[in-house]
This record gives structure tokens, C-alpha cells and sequence, in this order.
């Protein structure tokens, strides 16, 4: 269905390729997984299905590109409109019309589609996708989840035989990322569309995946092959392989369900080896950093928070988790003191933060939005490191310093836009702590990090929190949660429903607990390395049980 | 063309479900009263520019805040509970706006006017270049009143357009417009909506000045933020034309390349033709006999170019927004106001193009005006009645409010 043919392909002003000699053949009514680090050329590949890449980004592409036998070098992207479907990486930035139904419609309007068929077609996809109840909202009004499923229900309507999608659940819950990748799987089973997609959160979508493709990056040789074939030896798995691997597992399990039916005897081997480890990793509760008190805020009619009470304390990682929407950001905001409080006090370090000078604000408090980029207002590397000591009068190199310690080897005469994300992030961080607050909040750090860059981002947050700082982070990514954070605040509809320490909330919830939680409960181990350690410690255990009897004869 | 449209047409065909369609037909025989729906939006349009026309006929004040009146009415009765309706609290506050700049500027600016005066500027001495401007002066309450009266007369009219875009988003406009317009519309609403997407993004950047501890105001604050704000608003822009481009904007269509340039140059001809002959039918030292004709004939020539531009578009229109009688009387219903003026101005023209002067008065009140503007609220009666999912009085934003 897609044919690359010796593709090579180099950004304009590049000094190397990104993508070299790629030859790969995606066959039809499969779902391919794209794997790589970031930068490392998935985008580009993706793009390059329906020529996007070169004609909107520029750069030489060298070979050929065919999708249902129209090569990409003769039809520009809008004659492939009926052929390929193509998502990118942020749904409402490609929104053209004002409601849902418009949007699904758009694209059978450009290839005049009958109205009848019109009319019948977008009916299917809004049933399709769970969409029916919204067809009349205005765009702006859904939620991430709902955008995502309009974004691809507004390509779908032209019923391509191709669905290409780039990251499609990064910026999800990971309730409505289930939504999404449903869809997906019903696309590929009942009408046997292509998909492709990129995505890092393996551990959601590798299970649906009939083949991966790696992009190793720098323009090294694709490895491709079956999920259980290309991930036996993978450095990046998703924690229910990497448990299998641990456990000698055969074959190895890609879902929780294959793992489940595997797990009984590690199961049983495992049982009380946690209690121990447990009790060593609790930590005496640090001094109050910051305290929310019946905290309440009010777009209009919407309610964003509501009785919102916190106590965040030195030396402890705060996950702050949620459905899209239910009110994570705003209470950053409001303790970063970038919004003042209508009802209920905020207090950091016995001040309100919206009353703060900026400056002094920034000596207490911390925060990485979002959008990492939002901070940096450089255009050199370097020259964002030496404005960053200015502004809290340090003394020079400070910027830079913390910058080597957290991610070794960003280069100096780069522009911040031309960072990895985990460098960006990095280079962001590196200028909050440059203030050296006492609490630092981070807004969806690890959206597009790939896992390397993750279990780097989850190690510094540890060492940090070491220092005595308190670091909350609102994320969706539950594996980071169960790796790095000692306490979890769950937010619904602007309500805290659960606070607790993680291990307890994580478990607890069918949505929030991690992949090695899923497969062991009810016990409630969280982590592959946790898992190890006891089993490390069962051995132990069970030698020391054993030579008394071997002695005895 | 037709070919993929046909194999795609199987595809879906085994998806159809029995259960789903019952689910459709139920939902349809709930939201199915049929008066409910939108109204054209060209008719709104046309109401809008008609009643802005009249506004724009007069400079008394009290007329102008009739209009502004009867738009708030209008308004209040048919606007959804899509975003874009709050466009008319927008205008109204613009229009606030208009009115204080304009007095402003008339204490600075205008041409003094003789009468009682409340205060006295410093008064600057201009070289003889400058002859007829004066900057500063004696500022008296008729000079305050006819700046005041020019500004109602600029909010009435952009009460109007806050008006129309309240009632008709307009990008839903954009939809009704022919084939060979369409390219150029899109350009427009694609900068429409450059303008929330910029202001979006100054607030995000204002945060994150203040997070790294700089001034979030002031001058020096805009300064540094011109550039990300531009950086970002080329970014969106690039990804909306990919994501455009990547859903079939801009297919050729497959009319040969005559037709093509016949439709192009009777557009140009068509567009000269009415651009001459409108002058001259509105300059009153032009030859009467010459206008008209050439008007009429550019009209034609451009009619049959936008026929002829639109037979080549491949593009079709989901559920079109039919025109039925309520769409015309709506789109009428603005000229009455228009007529009046003309009828009340032509009896008493002090009362239409009032001007404040010495000594002054209270501006009069012409009772043909005022019962033809008023006639123009006849749309919050005449309109259809919205669907429940965007009637901010029936329904619940969700849409939830069809389904109980």
C-alpha cells in the first residue's frame, strides 16, 4: 500500500541526511507503529506519505514515495486527499471549519462528494467515533480527547485507504487515549484501513501494533518486524515486556492479558517481598513549602476548581493527575501566583505568589509550562543561559552549570527551537533553577519525550526532590508516576477525589496504575525495577531458608 | 475523480449497522421540529449592512443608539451558544471605545466651535503649512456634542457587523458564498482567526515572562514579546495550510483552461464595469446617461463570470443552508429603516443630519425614522427558532439538552 524506494531526505540546511536509503513496504489493512527517539526522523517518514515532506517543509528528498500507486512526486498532497488521511501532532492547529460536523465534512467538499453521500458518510463517522453527541459543538469547546477523534474523523470521511497519524495520544488521558486507539484498532478491523502512526508511549498502543518499524535516527538503517520480534531485543520496551524479559517469559507478552496469564507464579514468589522495601523507601514528611486552602475558580459559568485543599511539603514528588480539563493547569498557575485566587488563599512560603514581585516569585517558585519553548526568549543556547543569570544575579555560568548537570552536552550556538524536546526541556529547567525556588512545578514534562529522555527527566526530578525542594508535576503518564512520585492528588471536574501516597491511589484506579501494577495486583508493585529488587530479595530470602536444610544431613 | 469516490462507497457500505441508523432516526425526530434551524447567514448579513447603511445616513445621536438598541434586541433573541456569539458584547465595548476617542481627539484636534465653553487646552502655535488645524483650544459642550454624535454614528455601525457576526459566524458565510469566491473568503477567515489565536498566545507568553521574573507590561514588555508572538502566529499558519492542503484545498478542477480564462476576464471586465458605473451613478457631475449602462452591463459580465468560475470547482457543499421566505423577509427587514431616513430627512433634514450648534438644543426626534428602524427588529420575531443544541435558552452547551 506504501512503498518507499531508496528515500533519502535532508533538511534544508542540514549538514546530513535525517533519513537514509529507506526502503520499506507497508502492506495493506496493517497497523505499523513507528518507533524512534525524538528528532530522530519519525515526523519526516510520516510526512513523506502524502508529501507534505518536502513540499511543506523544504529539503531534498532523493527517491520515490508510491501510496495505492500515485507517487508523491506527481500528486501534491491535495490530490492525495482521497487516499491518504493524515493527523498531525496538535489536532486544533489544523482545524479550518467552526463545529464538528463542518469539520468531518470539510474534506468531502474539497474532493466534490454527492451530498447525499455526504450527508450519509459523516453519520457514519460521527457513530463511528462516538462523536454523535457533539456534532453541533463549536471546536474550541472539546476537550484533547474529542478534539484528537474529530481530527480523524475529518480525514476519515474521505474513506482513505491510508490513515497516517503523528502522535495521536501524547497529549491524552489516558482514559480518552483508550478512546482513540479503539477507534483505531475498529478502523483497521472492520474496514481494513493502513494505519501508520508515531507514537512514545509504547505502552499504550504496541499491543495494537501488527508491525513496528525503528528509526534509529542520524540516518542509521530501519529495523522492522513484528511487535514480539523487534521488541525481545529493544532497548525502549514498554514496562510489560521489559517485565516479561525479567521474568523469562515465553513468548513475550505485549498486553497486560497475555501478562496476567503468565504472572501467577511470579505472583506467588513475590508475595510480602514488597513490605520491607516499602517501609525504606517512606520518607519523614518534610516542612510545609506551600498550602492551598478551599481553593475555588470560575471561568464565567465553568468551574474550574473547587475546594481545593493542599499541603505540599520539602522533599517529596507531587503527581497532580486528571482527566484534559479537570483543572491540573489552572491549579499551577494559581500556585505559581500567575492567577490570583476569587475564592479560597494560596500560600508559598507564608506569601500569596500573585502578590510577589516577578522577581521575587521566580526565587521561590518555579514552573515549566507546557510548551517548554514558552520560557526560552534567546536565540542561542548560550545566550538564554547568560540572560537567566542576569535575571537572578548569579554569578555567570550558574545557567549553564545546572544545564550540564541535568543533560550533559547541549550544544552552545544552537537556537532553543532547534533542540530535541528533551533538550529544550532541559535548557528550561535549567533557567527555573536558575532561581533556585523551592518549589518547582512542572505542566506535562514528559509529553514527547521519548524513554530514554523520560527515565533521564524522572532521575533528576528524584535528586532534586533530595535537595529539598518539593516538585509537583501534572502529568498524564502513569509509568513516570509510578517511577518517580511519592505522592499522588487525583483532580476531577476541579475536586481533589484522591490524595494519597502513589502507590496507594495508583493502584487503587483501573485508570491510573501502571502496567506492572496491572499485571501483579493486588499486589501493588509499580516499577520493573522494583519488581527486580524483590526478586533479588526473595532469592536472598530463600537461600538463607535453604542451607539450614541442605546442613541438617 | 469518480473512481476512488466509488470504491470508498463500498468501503462504508459494510459498516453500515442496523442499531446506529435507529439511534439517527430517533435523534433526528427530536431535534426534528423543523422550524428549528438556522437561519441563512447572508440574510443576516444583508440585514446588518442594510441597517448599517441607514446609520451611516445620520449623525443624530439618539437614531444612532436606536440602532445600537434594536441590534442588542435582535441579538439577544436569536445568538447561539457558539463562542463567536459573544462577538456583540465585543463591538458594543469597541464602540464605547470610539465614542471616548472620538471626543478625545475633537478636544485636541477639530475645528474649534463657537459656544458655552467648559474648559480651555493650551493652545499651540502652528506654522503657516498647518493653517486650518489648531491643536488645542477652548473645548466647548457643542464641540463635545458633535464628536459625540460622529461616534454613536461609527459604534451603531460597528454594532451592526458585531451584530451579523454574532448571528452568522463568518466562516458559515464563507460557505454560502460562490465557487470562485471561496479562495479569497478563506483567506480572510483564515486571518479572522489569526487574531484570537494571537491574542491566546501574548497571555501564554505574558506568563512566561513573569515566570522568569520580567516585566509582563509595559513597553519594554510588548518589545520582547512582538517576536515570539509573530513566530508563533507564522507557526499556526503553516500548519493550518498543511492541514488544508492535506484534506483536498485547492483540487483542480477538470474545466480546460479556455473557460478558465473567459470566466477570469469577464470577472475583471465585470468588476471595472460596476467600479465605473457605480461612481458615476453616486457623483452627481457625471454624466447621468453613461453610468447606468455601464453599470448594468459590468453587473451582467460579472454574474456570468462567477457562473462560469463555479462550473469549474469540483467542490460541493454539505447540507447547504436553504432560503426560504423567512430568509427574505429578514433580509429585508432592514430597508424600511433605510427609507425612512431618506423620507425623514428629505421633511426635516436638521433632524437626520443634526449638528449641534448655538445655542444648543436636545436633537430632535423624527418619528418616521424612529418607526422604520424599529421595524428592523421584526428578525427577532421572524427568524426560525435555533436548534435545541445551540439555543442558549433551551439547550445545554453539550448538546445533551436534544437527547432529554
Amino acid at each position: 500500500m506504501i512503498r518507499y524506494e531508496h528515500v533519502t531526505f535532508t533538511y534544508p540546511g542540514a549538514p546530513s541526511p535525517v533519513l537514509v536509503d529507506v526502503d520499506l513496504t507497508l502492506a495493506e489493512g496493517e497497523l505499523t507503529l513507528v518507533l524512534g527517539a525524538s528528532g530522530s526522523g519519525k515526523s519526516t517518514l510520516l510526512a513523506a506519505t502524502n508529501g507534505l515532506v518536502p513540499r511543506f517543509t523544504g529539503g531534498t528528498l532523493l527517491g520515490s514515495v508510491t501510496v495505492d500507486g500515485r507517487s508523491t512526486e506527481a500528486y501534491a498532497p491535495r490530490e492525495l486527499a482521497d487516499v491518504v488521511g493524515f493527523v498531525g501532532q496538535d489536532p486544533a492547529a489544523g482545524f479550518v471549519t467552526d463545529t464538528v460536523e463542518d469539520e468531518l465534512a470539510y474534506v468531502m467538499e474539497n474532493l466534490g462528494v454527492a451530498p447525499a453521500t455526504m450527508r450519509r458518510r459523516v453519520e457514519d463517522v460521527l457513530d463511528l467515533l462516538g462523536l454523535h453527541e457533539l456534532r453541533q459543538r463549536p471546536l474550541g469547546s472539546l476537550s484533547g480527547g474529542q478534539q484528537q477523534r474529530v481530527a480523524i474523523g475529518a480525514t476519515l470521511t474521505a474513506s482513505p485507504s491510508v490513515l497516517v497519524l503523528d502522535e495521536p495520544t501524547s497529549a491524552l488521558d489516558p482514559a480518552s487515549a483508550e478512546d482513540v486507539l479503539a477507534a483505531l484498532a475498529r478502523l483497521v478491523h472492520d474496514l481494513g484501513t493502513t494505519v501508520v502512526l508515531a507514537e512514545h508511549r509504547l505502552e499504550r498502543v504496541v499491543q495494537f501494533a501488527d508491525r513496528v518499524v525503528v528509526v534509529p535516527g542520524a540516518g542509521g538503517a530501519l529495523a522492522h518486524g513484528t511487535p514480539g520480534e523487534i521488541l525481545a531485543h529493544s532497548p525502549v520496551a514498554p514496562p510489560v515486556v521489559r517485565l516479561g524479559r525479567l521474568a523469562g517469559w515465553s513468548p513475550l507478552p505485549l498486553s497486560i492479558r497475555d501478562a496476567r496469564r503468565l504472572a501467577g507464579p511470579l505472583r506467588a514468589s513475590l508475595e510480602g517481598a514488597l513490605d520491607g522495601a516499602r517501609r525504606a523507601a517512606e520518607r519523614a514528611p518534610g516542612d510545609v513549602v506551600a498550602s492551598v486552602r478551599d481553593l475555588g475558580v470560575a471561568y464565567g459559568p465553568i468551574t474550574a476548581l473547587r475546594d481545593v485543599d493542599l499541603e505540599l511539603r520539602a522533599g517529596e514528588v507531587v503527581a497532580l493527575m486528571g482527566r484534559n480539563g479537570s483543572g491540573k493547569s489552572t491549579l499551577l498557575a494559581h500556585l505559581a501566583g500567575l492567577r490570583r485566587s476569587t475564592r479560597g488563599r494560596v500560600l508559598v512560603g507564608g506569601d500569596e505568589p500573585a502578590s510577589l514581585s516577578a522577581a521575587e516569585a521566580r526565587s521561590r517558585i518555579g514552573l515549566v509550562p507546557q510548551q517548554a519553548a514558552l520560557l526560552l526568549f534567546q536565540q542561542r543556547v548560550d545566550a538564554e543561559c547568560t540572560a537567566a543569570d542576569e535575571e537572578v544575579s548569579r554569578p555567570a555560568g550558574t545557567t549553564r552549570a545546572l544545564l550540564d548537570r541535568l543533560l550533559p552536552g547541549v550544544p552552545d550556538p544552537v537556537h532553543p527551537r532547534d533542540l530535541s524536546e528533551g533538550q529544550r526541556l532541559a535548557l528550561a529547567l535549567a533557567v527555573v533553577l536558575a532561581g533556585d525556588p523551592d518549589l518547582l512545578l512542572l505542566d506535562e514534562p514528559t509529553r514527547g519525550l521519548d524513554e530514554h529522555a523520560k527515565a533521564e527527566l524522572a532521575c533528576v526530578l528524584r535528586g532534586l526532590a533530595d535537595e529539598g525542594r518539593c516538585i509537583v508535576l501534572a502529568t498524564h503518564d502513569v509509568e513516570v508516576v509510578a517511577v518517580v512520585a511519592d505522592r499522588a492528588v487525583v483532580l476531577a471536574d476541579g475536586e481533589v477525589v484522591a490524595d494519597g501516597p502513589a502507590r496507594d491511589v495508583v493502584t487503587h484506579s483501573p485508570v491510573f496504575a501502571p502496567q506492572v501494577a496491572k499485571i501483579l495486583s493486588p499486589q501493588p508493585w509499580l516499577t520493573v525495577a522494583e519488581v527486580e529488587a524483590g526478586m533479588a530479595r526473595v532469592a536472598v530470602r530463600s537461600a538463607g531458608a535453604t542451607r539450614p536444610t541442605e546442613v541438617a544431613p | 475523480m469518480t473512481a476512488p469516490a466509488v470504491a470508498g462507497a463500498d468501503r462504508w457500505e459494510r459498516l453500515r449497522v442496523p442499531p446506529a441508523v435507529d439511534e439517527r432516526a430517533a435523534g433526528q425526530a427530536q431535534a426534528g421540529d423543523a422550524r428549528r434551524r438556522l437561519l441563512h447567514p447572508l440574510a443576516w448579513w444583508a440585514w446588518a449592512l442594510v441597517l448599517a447603511t441607514a446609520a451611516m445616513r445620520t449623525t443624530n445621536p439618539l437614531l444612532g443608539l436606536l440602532v445600537i438598541a434594536v441590534c442588542a434586541f435582535v441579538v439577544s433573541a436569536r445568538r447561539t451558544t457558539a463562542p463567536w456569539s459573544r462577538s456583540f458584547a465585543l463591538a458594543l465595548r469597541l464602540g464605547l471605545i470610539l465614542v471616548v476617542l472620538r471626543m478625545v481627539l475633537a478636544c485636541v484636534f477639530a475645528v474649534r466651535v463657537p459656544g458655552n465653553v467648559v474648559f480651555t487646552l493650551p493652545e499651540a502655535e502652528l506654522p503657516a503649512w498647518a493653517a486650518g488645524v489648531s491643536v488645542g483650544g477652548s473645548v466647548t459642550v457643542e464641540l463635545l456634542a458633535r464628536a459625540f454624535a460622529e461616534g454613536v454614528r461609527l459604534a451603531a455601525i460597528v454594532a451592526c457587523a458585531g451584530a451579523a457576526n454574532a448571528l452568522a459566524s463568518p466562516r458559515r458565510l464563507l460557505r454560502s458564498l460562490p465557487a470562485v469566491l471561496y479562495e479569497a473568503g478563506v483567506a480572510v477567515t483564515v486571518a479572522l482567526s489569526f487574531v484570537p489565536e494571537v491574542v491566546e498566545q501574548l497571555a501564554r507568553l505574558r506568563d512566561a515572562r513573569r515566570l522568569r521574573g520580567r516585566p509582563s507590561t509595559g513597553i519594554h514588555a510588548l518589545r520582547g514579546l512582538a517576536l515570539p508572538v509573530l513566530e508563533g502566529g507564522l507557526d499556526g499558519a503553516v500548519s493550518l495550510a498543511a492541514s488544508m492542503d492535506a484534506r483536498g484545498y485547492g483540487r483542480r478542477g477538470d474545466a480546460p483552461a479556455r473557460t478558465r480564462h473567459v470566466a477570469t476576464a469577464a470577472l475583471c471586465a465585470g468588476l471595472l464595469g460596476v467600479a465605473m458605473g457605480s461612481y458615476s451613478v453616486l457623483d452627481a457631475s457625471a454624466p447621468r446617461a453613461l453610468g447606468l449602462p455601464v453599470m448594468a452591463i459590468g453587473s451582467l459580465l460579472l454574474v456570468s463570470g462567477l457562473v462560469l468560475a463555479g462550473r469549474r470547482s469540483p467542490r460541493t457543499i454539505y447540507r447547504p443552508d436553504v432560503w426560504r421566505w423567512r430568509e427574505t423577509a429578514v433580509a429585508v427587514s432592514g430597508v424600511p429603516a433605510v427609507l425612512a431616513m431618506t423620507v425623514a430627512a428629505s421633511g426635516d433634514p436638521e433632524a437626520v443630519d443634526w449638528a449641534a450648534t448655538l445655542p444648543m438644543t436636545w436633537p430632535p426626534l423624527p418619528l418616521v425614522a424612529v418607526a422604520g428602524i424599529l421595524l428592523a427588529t421584526l428578525p427577532a420575531w421572524v427568524a426560525p427558532r435555533l436548534p435545541w443544541a445551540l439555543d442558549p435558552t433551551t439547550g445545554r452547551a453539550d448538546g445533551a439538552g436534544a437527547a432529554t
